[in-house]
């Protein structure tokens, strides 16, 4: 545990110090979010009505802009051999560092989400639900995001290849989360229904993540 | 340091072979070192050495034969026991010395460590402890990667051309802490291309 603590510490400090790249992830959110409703027009009616997309949209495509540097600082450092070497699991080693990304990049996005509402003219149940979605759905992202950047680390173009890995997997989070979101604002399904599901989504992705992470790190060692 | 009081651990090598990129770089390699022995690889430039170190570090797979250590502890895998110190630093330059050195600690040796102001102390750099490793030159990056062998006891140390970018008092100071490693029942692996300052057997690969 001390050493798994250790490691979480540690990406949480590199990700907050300057050039860490922790509130890039925000800034792609906020830009996206704020350009949608110049490119969608001055429809207050149709922004609430896509708001959660456009929201759930802009948090994908920031935690997969954050993603490829999971493992290719450490790698090229030399920090990801000790790492394999150690005596923590490798599989661990690789969920605490999820967990640390998605700390740092992730819950950022779930925090600015109210905010980012308002611009969308969601009210406060729409931006509250779109907030609990983002909650349950963005560890999901991370944990899935991490398997194509373990597969990705030795390509020194890794980020691009991520992208085109990660984003078909990542379609049923986006699917889920957005039906829960819609359903908690304009019916009539049930809220619990698409939302267990996410969460569902994102317990599974905690046990396949670390060890197809793990694999793909061993495998690729050179 | 005490690492093992009854037994005396062995590492041997059997018959490795090493293929990379689909080119066979060694092969038929045989290896002995015993507690308190320090081998030294040499060959010429491509022959190999970060190779071997990088096999035995459980880094690389051997196309073939097999590398263990012999009465060491058998719980635990031949990279578990070992710290490797390879080309790359494993430092990371926006967090400080202290900092660096504190998450290797914590993370190889889980508690079981000297204290880090006395491993920076013996390796002479402990005037920059707070200092973001970012603004370390190569040589003080280099002993700060010292410090991390130091920190967390290991049986078996991989050196990959471990004298690099240090300066003359720094390699004096390396062979005292290497001699002290033996001393106390360890094993080193050193890739190498000049002097250890210590006593090592030489074993040699490539033609």
């Amino acid at each position: 545990m001390t050493a798994l603590g250790a490691l979480i510490r540690r990406d949480i400090r590199i990700a907050l110090r300057i050039g860490g790249g922790a509130l890039i992830g925000v800034l792609f959110f906020l830009t996206v979010v704020v350009l949608m409703p110049f490119a969608v027009g001055p429809d207050l009616a149709l922004l609430t009505r896509l708001g959660p997309a456009i929201l759930w949209l802009g948090a994908l495509l920031a935690s997969l802009l954050t993603l490829d540097r999971l493992f290719t600082a450490d790698h090229e450092d030399g920090s990801l051999d000790l790492i394999i070497m150690s005596r923590t699991p490798l599989e661990l080693a690789c969920a605490a560092k999820a967990l640390a990304h998605w700390l740092a990049a992730g819950l950022p996005l779930v925090i600015a989400t109210p905010v980012l509402g308002l611009l969308l003219n969601l009210d406060a149940t729409a931006t509250g639900a779109v907030a609990l979605t983002l909650l349950a759905g963005t560890p999901a992202l991370t944990f899935i995001g991490m398997i194509g950047a373990a597969l990705a680390v030795t390509m020194s173009r890794g980020g691009l290849l991520l992208a085109v890995l990660v984003l078909p997997l990542s379609i049923p989070v986006l699917i889920f989360g957005v039906a829960a979101s819609q359903a908690a604002i304009v019916g009539p399904l049930p809220f619990g229904a698409p939302f267990s599901i996410l969460c569902a989504l994102s317990l599974v992705s905690f046990v396949i993540g670390p060890f197809a992470a793990a694999t793909s790190l061993r495998n690729g060692l050179d | 340091m005490q690492l093992s009081p009854t037994l005396s651990p062995r590492l041997f090598g059997h018959d490795v072979r090493c293929v990379r990129g689909g080119r066979e770089v060694f092969a038929g390699l045989a290896f002995e070192a015993r507690a308190g022995e320090a081998l030294a690889v040499t060959g010429h430039n491509g022959a190999g050495k970060t190779s071997l170190l990088r096999l035995i570090a459980g880094l690389l797979l051997p196309a073939g034969g097999t590398i263990a250590i012999a009465d060491g502890d058998s719980e635990l895998t031949v990279p578990e026991q070992a710290h490797y110190l390879g080309h790359r630093d494993a430092l990371k330059p926006a967090l400080s010395v202290r900092e660096n050195l504190t998450f290797w600690a914590d993370f190889l040796g889980g508690g079981m460590i000297r204290p880090i102001p006395d491993c920076l102390e013996a390796v002479g750099i402990a005037h920059a402890i707070d200092l973001p490793a970012g603004y370390l030159s190569a040589g003080q990056r280099r002993r700060l990667s010292l410090a991390r062998l130091l920190a967390v006891p290991r049986l078996l140390w991989l050196l990959d051309e471990p004298t690099a970018a240090l300066d003359v008092a720094g390699q004096a100071m390396f062979a005292g802490l290497m001699r002290e490693h033996l001393a106390g029942g360890g094993l080193i692996v050193a890739a190498t291309h000049g002097p250890l300052g210590i006593d090592t057997s030489e074993l040699r690969i490539g033609n």
